[in-house]
């Protein structure tokens, strides 16, 4: 008996289902409709570099790329304060942070929505202390806490499991060896740990470039980032040559970041923390 | 001293901003006016009329539905894929194991939007598979199996190959052999990939989203499209639900796991 061959459903089912949906993918985006029928051609890429557009893919970078960071600058700080004596015997405190990583993210998105809007819990509470209400829903700032909120976990757990596994007889030693604490940081702790940094930027990076759900959400409509745009290409606009090029444009911005991160990643354990 | 302090109440801001807006959303559920802000009285008259709610009571039922299926189909898909790929030659494996991280690495919307074109591509040249139920299953299946696969084949590296071929030595026949000594071995991936399959096709949205067909929605398709059209208290008992059916889930795999880890301990 021949076990081997006990993977063929699996393969086939991988063909048909991600192979070949991936080739339609770039098969659309290197092509357009005409009276002929389909013809190799680059418009839509082209497309996909007009000013308009480009703005919004040059948005969606950038706002994941301040989430990215906020979550670093909030999440460092609790990792270690979770690897910390006081707080590592008791799992509760980690658990606390993998809880709110299941609930369904669409749920956690409208909590936010709810404290944010015109008459919600934030805007009725500053006005009670006799406060001007804010416009804090459907803005930037809205799509970055939202992005922050949904994805700092993912940014404290793989940094937390590697801090874990450090050698504190390095710590030790580069105390005896007459390192300040912000010496101990800078050339101890933070470069050991650098493994799980670089696995907790990819990890909220890829979510927060790829998201359409935030930011139609608390961003309202007006507001698009490069998954809203896909979307409306395929579900209203109906240009899936376009919306394909995008797709592809997508997947390249997440090789380039994968590439970038991966070059940093000398440890690839730091990567499996969650399971 | 001073620095314990500022940890713990760090910590204490961190888990209040992780925590308020859910926990806001849960009170509010049980708020006897349709405000957001104003208490009015204890009410469970939005999970009354929540479960009364046809549209909420067939997205749930969708929900389950798949789920349960999905989770079925891609354990038993993904537990021999895993048997196959472990006993393929290095070069094979390499390039399946590839393959696998593929559907996990790629984005969800990527994932969604080329299912959607296979599908919509399928019936409308071969008649087959018209958006609906069915390529929501399928795509569910598919998102799933990778994540079985990586929970099961762990196991396969455990297992103490002697064992099978004991067995076999001792006159079991190769489908005995693997029903007796092999699959005990390897259930607790099975199941936690099981488990972990199950859990991700509740939660889906991206790919649900992308691969349904009209009339057919899951949970997170229908709170989405109640959540675009502003704060709704059904919606608000909808989560409250949800979010504590999560945690008993959350809890009884973490238990499995804890549990896992102790026998590995003893051995």
């Amino acid at each position: 008996m021949n076990k081997r061959w006990f993977a063929t459903p699996y393969l086939i089912w991988m063909v048909i289902f991600t192979i070949v949906p991936l080739f339609l993918i770039i098969f659309y985006a290197f092509t357009v409709k005409t009276d002929a029928g389909f013809v190799f051609s680059l418009e839509p890429f082209i497309r996909s570099l007009e000013p308009t557009y480009l703005k919004v893919i040059g948005r969606s970078v950038l706002l994941a790329l301040i989430s990215t960071i906020i979550c670093l600058i909030l999440g460092y700080p609790i990792a270690m304060i979770l690897t910390s004596k006081a707080f590592s015997q008791k799992s509760i405190y980690l658990m606390l942070f993998v809880i709110p990583m299941w609930m369904n993210f669409l749920l956690r998105t409208y909590a936010w929505l709810t404290l944010l809007e015109k008459n919600g819990f934030i805007n009725v509470f500053l006005r009670k202390i006799g406060l001007n209400p804010l416009n804090l829903l459907y803005t930037n700032q809205a799509v970055v806490l939202g992005m922050v909120y949904n994805f700092l976990p993912f940014m404290v757990l793989p940094i937390y499991s590697v801090l874990k596994k450090l050698d504190f007889s390095l710590i030790e030693s580069a105390q005896d060896l007459g390192a300040n604490s912000v010496e101990v940081f800078t050339k101890v702790i933070f470069p050991l740990s650098i493994p799980g940094v670089v696995s907790g930027i990819t990890m909220v990076f890829m979510p927060a470039v790829t998201t359409f759900v935030i930011s139609r959400l608390l961003g309202g409509g007006h507001f698009f980032l490069i998954g809203n745009l896909i979307e409306d290409q395929f579900l209203t606009a109906g240009n899936w040559h376009f919306g394909s090029a995008l797709s592809v444009v997508l997947m390249l911005l997440i090789i380039i970041s994968m590439l970038i991160t991966s070059k940093y990643d000398t440890d690839k354990e730091g990567s499996v923390g969650l399971w | 001293m001073v620095s314990r302090f500022f940890q713990r109440a760090y910590l204490f801001l961190i888990f209040l901003f992780l925590y308020a807006p859910i926990g806001i959303l849960i009170i509010f559920s049980f708020n006897n006016s349709k405000s957001r802000v104003n208490w009015s009285g204890f009410t469970l008259r939005w999970y009354k009329e929540m479960i009364q709610d046809p549209q909420i009571l067939s997205a749930l039922y969708y929900t389950l539905v798949i789920a349960v299926l999905a989770a079925i189909f891609a354990t038993l898909i993904g537990t021999f894929a895993a048997m196959g790929i472990h006993n393929m030659r290095r070069w094979q494996r390499t390039i399946v194991m590839n393959l696998t991280n593929l559907p996990v690495l790629n984005p969800d919307i990527v994932t969604g939007i080329s299912l959607m074109i296979l599908f919509v591509f399928l019936s409308s040249r071969f008649r087959v598979l018209n958006p609906g139920f069915l390529t929501m299953l399928l795509a569910h299946i598919t998102f799933n199996i990778p994540y079985v696969i990586l929970s099961v084949l762990p196991k396969f590296k455990q297992l103490d190959k002697n064992l099978y071929e004991a067995a076999l030595d001792l006159g079991a026949t190769p489908w005995y052999a693997f029903f007796k000594v092999i699959l005990p071995e390897i259930s607790p991936g099975i199941v936690t990939g099981g488990l972990l399959a199950f859990t991700l096709s509740l939660d889906d949205f991206v790919i649900s989203f992308f691969t349904t067909g009209t009339g057919v929605s899951n949970l997170s398709i229908l709170i989405y499209s109640m959540a675009r059209r502003g704060v709704n208290p059904k919606l608000n008992a909808l989560s409250a639900l949800l979010f504590v059916t999560t945690l008993a889930l959350l809890l009884i795999v973490n238990a499995r796991s804890s549990k896992d880890r102790t026998r590995k301990g003893k051995i």
